[in-house]
């Protein structure tokens, strides 16, 4: 598990973690705070492909719907269907257990580090 | 508008609370999981600050004459010490607020409101009482309001130090036993420690509870004791993420959800709140009288399979290839009860039959959603 330092993030409340041509991707404890409990998650598929910025899953609480959405353009590579099992786990441990999905990509775009996106927190 | 505090702030924050803006007030919508508070208040007890709900007395002796015209139920036929539950319509049967009234002396009401109506609740009052002998103050400011709910609520009143009711023994040892006796939609003065304390066997989770009416300044030290002797029995903080999933299940309307100007008491299934055939004229008579127009909407239950909620505002349709509207959803969440997803849901009458099957639109996908009746879970008597 990479540290949050280690980590980039997206103003939409995700976390980047790339290794390679693949990024792992999450949603920040900020954002799982935000949400509440987790009851459901839905995940793309494996071998869909993503636009950046594009909305490919959900994020459910008790109180109120998340999006996902695709930080890269890419394919989805793997889901964590621990995940789609024990939605909890994006609440216990977003950055690590709870990691969404892992896309194939080919370029990356421009995202935060730990230091901007904690920056755009305390606006 | 600046954010409002509860008087127990102190408290929420020390407890690592998220905060929610409700109404204009700074509450807690969850202390670590709402889940966890919800079946706390299931298993074992919950404790809400609800300090942000409206409290307006009236007060004269012809008190409940003027209630009788304010308000939709005949509260002239309440007893000392009874609730009521109630509403405030305009002239055209809508609903602009429905309160709890408890009568708390032969001239005394006390009228709770939300707290987003308190204002309005407070001057429609004024306005409506005024040609009866009677006074209207609003003491909302002047009241905190902690809920105890759950199945072990009792013994965690009981365990606490320092109540007292009025005729119970010096030394407390029949509190327990007049708790026990105290009805549902009941409620006892008594005093905690030194201070007057309303004891109201009222709620809003479906549970068994009580709700403590207390002076602000005094909010924090009742809260803590409760607290103290209840953790022991599995009392959590609970937050208004956990209140609104447990009212949800229990079927309980929600105002500016189930409830609005723009719905006659009967659509949400709550006739029975207007005494039209028992009092004589009231605020909204007329229009109560004349109904609804013949194909206006019915609030419904609704439920169905799998883990996708149908939330608020959400369209339902006949079938999931339709595309004109019958209904649309007020509140809805997955059940953390019942593990399915539930909902509220006004549609038109001719789909208000239970089992009827409808379609949802849950963000661009459909979803077979099945009418049933209300409420969706009920606490077992013990």
């Amino acid at each position: 598990m990479a540290t949050e330092n280690e980590l980039q993030y997206t103003s939409e409340h995700e976390w980047v973690l790339v290794e390679g041509t693949t990024a792992t991707v999450g949603i920040t404890a900020y954002a799982a705070e935000k949400l509440g409990d987790v009851v459901f998650v839905d995940l793309p598929d494996v071998g869909t492909s993503l636009a950046n910025g594009s909305i490919v899953g959900e994020i459910e609480s008790t109180k109120s719907v998340g999006e996902l959405f695709a930080p890269v353009d890419g394919t989805v590579l793997e889901k964590n269907s621990a995940v789609e099992d024990t939605p909890e786990l994006v609440n216990s441990d977003p950055l690590g257990e709870g990691w969404l999905i892992k896309i194939e990509f080919t370029e990356l775009p421009p995202l935060l580090s730990f230091d901007e996106y904690t920056a755009l927190l305390g606006e | 508008m600046t954010d409002r505090h509860s008087p127990l702030n102190r408290i929420h924050v020390a407890a690592g609370a998220s905060f929610t803006d409700f109404a204009g007030w700074q509450m807690p919508v969850r202390y670590s999981s709402d889940l966890a508070e919800h079946h706390a208040v299931r298993t074992a007890a919950g404790i809400f600050d609800l300090s942000h709900m409206g409290e307006i007395f009236v007060v004269g002796p012809e008190a409940s004459d003027a209630l009788d015209y304010a308000l939709a139920g005949k509260l002239s036929a309440t007893t000392v010490g009874q609730a009521k539950y109630s509403m405030l319509l305009d002239r055209s049967g809508g609903i602009i607020d429905d309160v709890v009234v408890y009568r708390t002396g032969d001239d005394r009401f006390m009228v709770v409101a939300n707290a987003s109506n308190r204002e309005v609740v407070a001057a429609e009052l004024l306005e409506r009482t005024s040609p009866f002998e009677c006074e209207v103050f609003d003491e909302s400011d002047e009241l905190a309001l902690i809920a105890v709910q759950g199945p072990r609520s009792r013994e965690i009143l009981v365990a606490t130090d320092g109540f007292a009711i009025e005729g119970s023994h010096p030394d407390g040892r029949d509190v327990g036993e007049k708790l026990g006796e105290l009805k549902y939609y009941r409620a006892l003065s008594g005093s905690f420690r030194t201070q007057p304390v309303l004891i109201a066997r009222t709620g809003y989770t479906g549970e068994d509870g009580f709700e403590l009416y207390v002076s602000p300044d005094h909010a924090e030290e009742l809260w803590n004791a409760l607290t103290e002797a209840g953790t022991p029995l599995g009392l959590v903080p609970a937050g208004l993420a956990s209140r609104d999933t447990l009212r949800l299940e229990a079927g309980m309307p929600l105002y500016g959800h189930e409830l609005g100007t723009e719905t006659f008491p009967v659509q949400a299934g709550l006739g029975r709140v207007v005494a039209t055939a028992t009092k004589g004229d009231f605020v909204g008579r007329e229009a109560v009288e004349a109904g609804p127009a013949p194909d206006a909407r019915t609030l419904v239950g609704l439920v169905a399979d799998g883990k996708r909620a149908a939330r608020a505002d959400y369209e339902i349709f006949a079938s999931d290839d339709s595309t004109d509207a019958i209904g649309v959803v007020t509140s809805g969440a997955l059940s953390p009860t019942l593990g399915i997803p539930i909902a509220m849901a006004y549609v038109d009458a001719s789909f208000a039959t239970p089992d009827t099957v409808v379609s949802i639109d849950i963000r661009g996908k459909r979803l077979s959603y099945r009418v049933t009746s209300l409420p969706f879970y009920r606490a077992k008597k013990d």
